[in-house]
């Protein structure tokens, strides 16, 4: 029993709701335990008592009233248990739903086909804009609001919570809070077009002063590069028009607020590229640039193949930030 | 009078009758098979075309199947995967599940109830028709390169001009919605047939089970394709028109979409499902050897299904953000589904519990089914809970959930069907042994398929993802998944050799194989069009039981209809609760008018897909053309005496009557208009309700002025139609042609006092939703009000003519009772847009 719940929770538990994480998947989990321990029950005696009146000599039958077989297994029973299911399952979805006081507030906002992830929206000074990553402090419940810029996305990681959808002209929101520190991978569950399955994101939740020293990390511009390589990728970025699409926040007089892709300010801090597509690494930031198609088929970032060897590691360079 | 059955003397010269029934009733051979309109055939057509779209269904089912096999397969690209995806839903849905459960319906319903056709065969015809086409139509974006992939669901905005520019979207919408017309044709033909046609002394507490299943199956068709058929238009008149309905910039919302869509969707699920479970009950007595225990209870669990299954659509919407008290709710009343359905299996075992099982082919798959079936709803009252479904909603967990209770609760039941009713059609048996062997390697396969992907959710896979990575640990599970997949594609395979072979080579069996109940098996071997030499009396739930004498006694001519001169096609009309006989219907014989009528129909489709819009107005005027074509042949033109019913001695012809069948129908279908216009309605309030800004500031003053003379006008026009019904049945056929030609007059005054309407108040149909709302409720209505004077037009021809008379009066009332319904559609529709705004908007 033990050997095969681990085996249920435990290899697929990258992205299981079965692994919990934090108290509201932790909450659903058990209750599902419940239901299939119970269904499989119910299952059992229904096919028992088909087969018995199926395969058991008639003249060995225990002779049935059949209006009470019928009230009892096909009216009281479910009846009873529904109602029991159903008292649960209200209390339950009242205490998930329930809006505690929330330690933090993002603004996470779906696009085809990425996150953007906004800190303190409320105080324009304090706040950045990241994407396809969360981090969180441990043991904070954190609500998150849930907007869309073009089409129905929903945001779920199991480990943590269940789904919310993020809908254009509404804003929806979701509180999620882990237990302890980890990675914990989500992605969209709505259809959302092409490159739906490479719509991934990542929460990390670490201790409140690791969190703190992200923070201002991720709250300051990007450094003007300082390299020969650099200066060289920052010119390569401004000549095929990056910034039409991408934001990098730093002192190179670039500050365009378009949002139509990720922001790309201190993109080396993110463990992976591309909505979890890569891996982070240089290697894998020019494979994007140069073969972006390829990666991520239909997605909106064109691929710059015209570049050379030399002008895509000098553009890694600046966007990574490297001196 | 429904004595019972006192054989009297028979038909004079038996032999002759029967070759001159099979005269009357013969399917033309050759180019002429495209007239037949005869219920065995057109049922044959629709079981035989859908279930080629279940396998063309289940080949896309395989290209999915076989993309997921391994994490970062490259097998299909996105974009391939999503067409596979969203045909394989469409297919099965709309193109395979609801039109074969209707086939099978409309090959077996009429003679369960012991008559000799469905009481509109034209119309029959026509459904087929219209189902064929908006499938080819479809399937035929396969050539353009626009296959849809949107999803089977259509979400918007995704499905947006914004978003999916190309014609993708419009192929499905505009084949789906062709096809809808054949769904719902053939739930009023249903219905009107159930409670009309039943052969004498079949009282409603003595017919079939399966006529209950039908019948709410029926209504259910009714009342839930109208939404849906309503937000494809409007997402149409988007696309096409601009007009905004579900844009949150120009004051619409993508939720109305969902609320259209789920209204439909859910109970599009107990569509499918109810007619099967009423096959399983109508065979599990069978083989039981044993009536059905718990009549009452079956009776009330169906209508009960019926009416909570139009509760629960939200239930598809729980992660959408909606407010706990709703959720509740819905959540409730997605659980108290259960109970029903708890009921039939109960009452299942009941009836296994008291009688003797026979094993056999059918009775192993509806034994499969109940495993896999309960299964099914288990998980689905898993997912009504709503914090386990914010988990699984949209994750594997539900594809695995909703075919455990689509193929168990349907295809489980459907090839029990075959294997049971075969030997009616073809007079052999299949084989047993590579019966016995399809259905474990189905039954195996399917499972093999679906249990490890209830895991392949809870672990986190979502829907509709074409490739996963391997660190995920969802590769072994959907290996599992694949293989057993094809297991299941390869037990299919066994089936249809199986079904195919058993034409040639299987055992000749007696008739009445099973030793069944039911009046089907009255019926001799192979069917004759007609059914039945002669309408049987019936006084027994299981006639066949009761009097095993009963086919040869029907066959005899011992029984209702069998007077000699016969030289039409004759079935019975009976009253709805006792079944008393009322009348002899006339139905018409082949004709190739559907056939045209279809064909012009689609030629508005195909103009809207391809954005000719003089085309599609030339194919939209030209099938009303054809429908009044259709409409003009109808009925008699002289009084011939009463009908010999045999021992029932004279009954009249329907026209005589007040309600004739046409009214009955008429009746139904607008219960469906009047459902697509309420739809409309909703959608005007739902987007009120939550839109911000609703309605626009500047919109609210509208004169009141104009709106009251057009409401007015149509009043008196609907009054006007009224009058001249009775005027007919006065026998003042001059005041009444006057009355139809002021209604007509009338009715073109509305449309021009409306226009003016709309035009003076200087709402735009293309800025914001409001008013592209207005514009819309106001064109369903005007477009009701022109069919409105078309029929007004049509009545003065036929009294003029002298064929609508104080003796024949039946087509009077059809006209009263359109202008009727457009009267008070219009009641609600002027409230709404014109009133409402002026009580609310002004605070």
């Amino acid at each position: 029993m033990t050997a095969a719940l681990t085996l249920l929770t435990g290899c697929g538990g990258v992205q299981s709701s079965l692994a919990p994480k934090g108290p509201a998947a932790a909450e659903i989990a058990h209750i599902s335990w419940v239901m299939f321990i119970g269904a499989a029950l119910i299952l059992l005696l229904v096919m028992v008592l088909a087969l018995y009146a199926v395969y058991r000599a008639p003249d060995k039958r225990v002779p049935v009233a059949a209006n009470k077989l019928i009230i009892a297994g096909g009216v009281a029973f479910p009846a009873v248990t529904l109602t029991a299911l159903l008292v649960y399952g209200v209390w339950s979805m009242g205490a998930l739903r329930a809006d505690p006081q929330p330690g933090l507030t993002i603004d996470v906002t779906g696009n085809q086909w990425w996150w953007e992830v906004q800190y303190q929206r409320d105080v324009p000074s304090a706040g950045f804009i990241t994407a396809n990553e969360i981090r969180i402090p441990v043991g904070v419940p954190v609500r998150l609001r849930l907007h869309s810029n073009d089409v129905i996305h929903s945001f779920w990681v199991p480990n943590l919570a269940g789904k919310m959808d993020a809908i254009p002209g509404r804003v929806n929101s979701l509180v999620i809070r882990a237990d302890n520190a980890g990675v914990f991978r989500g992605q969209c569950a709505e259809f959302c077009g092409a490159q739906h399955a490479r719509m991934a994101f990542f929460v990390i939740a670490q201790p409140r002063d690791e969190f703190d020293a992200w923070m201002a990390q991720q709250r300051a511009p990007s450094a003007a590069p300082t390299s020969e390589l650099g200066r060289r990728g920052l010119e390569i970025f401004r000549d095929n028009r990056c910034m039409e699409c991408h934001a990098v926040r730093g002192s190179d007089g670039l500050a365009i607020d378009t949002r139509r892709g990720p922001d790309l300010t201190h993109i080396a801090s993110r463990t992976h590229l591309a909505g979890g597509t890569l891996p982070n690494s240089r290697d894998n930031l020019k494979r994007i640039i140069a073969d972006s198609q390829g990666v991520k088929p239909g997605s909106r970032m064109p691929s710059f193949p015209d570049l050379n060897a030399d002008e895509l590691e000098a553009l890694a360079a600046y966007l990574e930030g490297s001196p | 009078m429904t004595s019972p059955v006192s054989p009297s003397s028979p038909a004079p010269d038996r032999a002759s009758h029967t070759t001159r029934l099979q005269a009357i009733w013969e399917n033309p051979s050759g180019l002429g098979m495209l007239t037949v309109v005869n219920h065995t055939t057109v049922g044959l057509r629709f079981i035989i075309t859908g279930f080629i779209f279940f396998l063309i269904g289940g080949i896309l089912a395989m290209w999915i199947r076989s993309q997921l096999t391994f994490p970062g397969n490259d097998l299909l690209d996105h974009k391939t995967y999503a067409e596979a995806f969203t045909m394989h839903g469409t297919t099965m849905m709309f193109f395979f599940a609801v039109p074969i459960m209707e086939g099978i319906a409309v090959y077996l319903l009429p003679k369960m109830i012991g008559t000799r056709d469905l009481i509109y065969p034209r119309l029959s015809a026509f459904g087929y028709w219209c189902y064929l086409f908006g499938g080819i139509l479809l399937y035929s974006s396969f050539l353009f390169d626009a296959v849809p992939d949107g999803g089977w669901f259509m979400y918007v905005p995704l499905n947006s001009a914004q978003f999916s520019a190309g014609s993708n979207v419009d192929f499905w919408l505009l084949g789906v919605t062709f096809a809808e017309i054949s769904a719902v044709a053939a739930g009023v033909e249903l219905i009107v047939a159930i409670l009309k046609t039943r052969t004498s002394g079949m009282a409603i507490n003595r017919m079939p089970l399966y006529a209950w299943y039908i019948l709410v199956m029926a209504f259910m068709i009714v009342f839930g394709f109208p939404p849906l058929i309503l937000a494809s238009i409007l997402l149409e008149i988007e696309r096409a028109f601009g007009l905004p309905f579900y844009d949150t910039a120009l004051g619409g919302d993508p939720l109305l979409w969902q609320h259209l869509f789920w209204i439909f969707g859910h109970p599009e699920v107990y569509i499918i499902f109810l007619p099967a479970a009423g096959l399983v009950t109508t065979m599990l007595p069978t083989f039981a050897r044993h009536p059905i225990v718990g009549y009452n209870w079956v009776v009330m669990a169906v209508i009960a299904t019926g009416f909570i299954s139009f509760g629960l659509w939200v239930h598809h919407m729980f992660a959408v953000g909606i407010p706990l008290l709703s959720l509740a709710f819905f959540s409730a009343a997605s659980m108290a589904v259960a109970i029903p359905t708890g009921i039939q299996v109960f009452c299942w075992i009941a009836t296994l519990w008291s009688g003797r099982t026979l094993m056999t082919t059918p009775m192993l798959y509806i034994l499969g089914f109940l495993f896999i079936f309960v299964l099914g709803g288990l998980t689905g009252v898993m997912v009504a809970l709503v914090p386990f479904d914010w988990q699984v909603h949209d994750t594997h967990f539900v594809v695995a959930h909703l075919h455990y209770v689509l193929f168990g609760g349907m295809v489980f039941p459907m090839f029990a069907a075959f294997y049971y009713w075969l030997p009616l059609l073809s007079g052999r048996e299949p084989s047993l042994r590579l019966s016995r062997i399809g259905f474990w390697t189905i039954f195996i396969g399917f499972n093999v398929t679906f249990l490890p992907m209830h895991l392949t959710g809870l672990w986190g896979m979502p829907r509709r993802v074409y490739t996963y990575m391997p660190e995920l640990g969802w590769g072994p599970l959907n290996f599992i998944s694949t293989v057993g997949g094809f297991v299941s594609a390869i037990g299919v395979a066994i089936l249809v050799v199986d079904v195919i072979l058993h034409f040639v080579a299987g055992k000749r069996v007696k008739p009445n194989v099973w030793n069944a109940g039911t009046l089907e098996w009255a019926v001799p071997t192979p069917v004759p069009p007609y059914n039945f030499a002669s309408q049987p009396h019936v006084d027994d739930r299981d006639p066949l039981w009761k009097n095993p004498d009963l086919p040869r006694e029907i066959q005899e001519g011992r029984h209702l209809l069998s007077h000699a001169d016969v030289s039409r096609r004759e079935i019975l009309m009976t009253s709805i609760t006792h079944a008393k006989p009322q009348a002899v219907v006339i139905l018409p014989g082949n004709t190739v008018v559907p056939l045209i009528a279809a064909v012009l129909t689609s030629l508005f489709f195909i103009g809207f897909l391809a954005k000719l819009y003089w085309l599609a107005a030339i194919g939209a005027a030209a099938s009303l053309g054809a429908l009044l074509v259709w409409a003009w042949q109808n009925g008699s033109r002289h009084d011939p005496g009463d009908l010999d019913a045999g021992e029932h001695g004279h009954l009249p012809l329907p026209h005589k009557l007040s309600l004739t069948p046409g009214w009955w129908g008429t009746l139904f279908a607008l219960l469906a208009d009047g459902t697509l216009f309420i739809s409309l309605v909703f959608a005007y309030f739902y987007l009120w309700t939550v839109s911000p800004q609703w309605p626009p500031a500047e919109y609210r003053e509208m004169g009141l002025g104009l709106p009251l003379a057009a409401f007015a006008v149509v009043l008196l026009a609907g009054l006007a139609a009224s009058l001249a019904d009775v005027c007919i049945r006065a026998a003042r056929s001059g005041w009444a042609q006057a009355l139809y030609a002021g209604a007509a007059v009338s009715g073109v005054l509305f449309i021009v006092l409306q226009v003016l309407a709309l035009q003076g108040s200087g709402v735009q149909a293309k800025a914001h939703a409001y008013g592209a709302l207005i514009h819309t409720i106001s064109g369903f209505q005007i477009v009701h009000v022109v069919i409105a004077i078309i029929m007004a037009l049509f009545a003065l021809l036929r009294v003029r003519h002298g064929y609508l008379h104080r003796t024949r009066p039946g087509e009077g009332k059809v006209v009263s009772l359109f202008w009727q319904y457009t009267m008070l559609q219009w009641l609600l529709g002027f409230a709404t847009i014109h009133v409402f705004p002026l009580v609310v908007g002004g605070g």
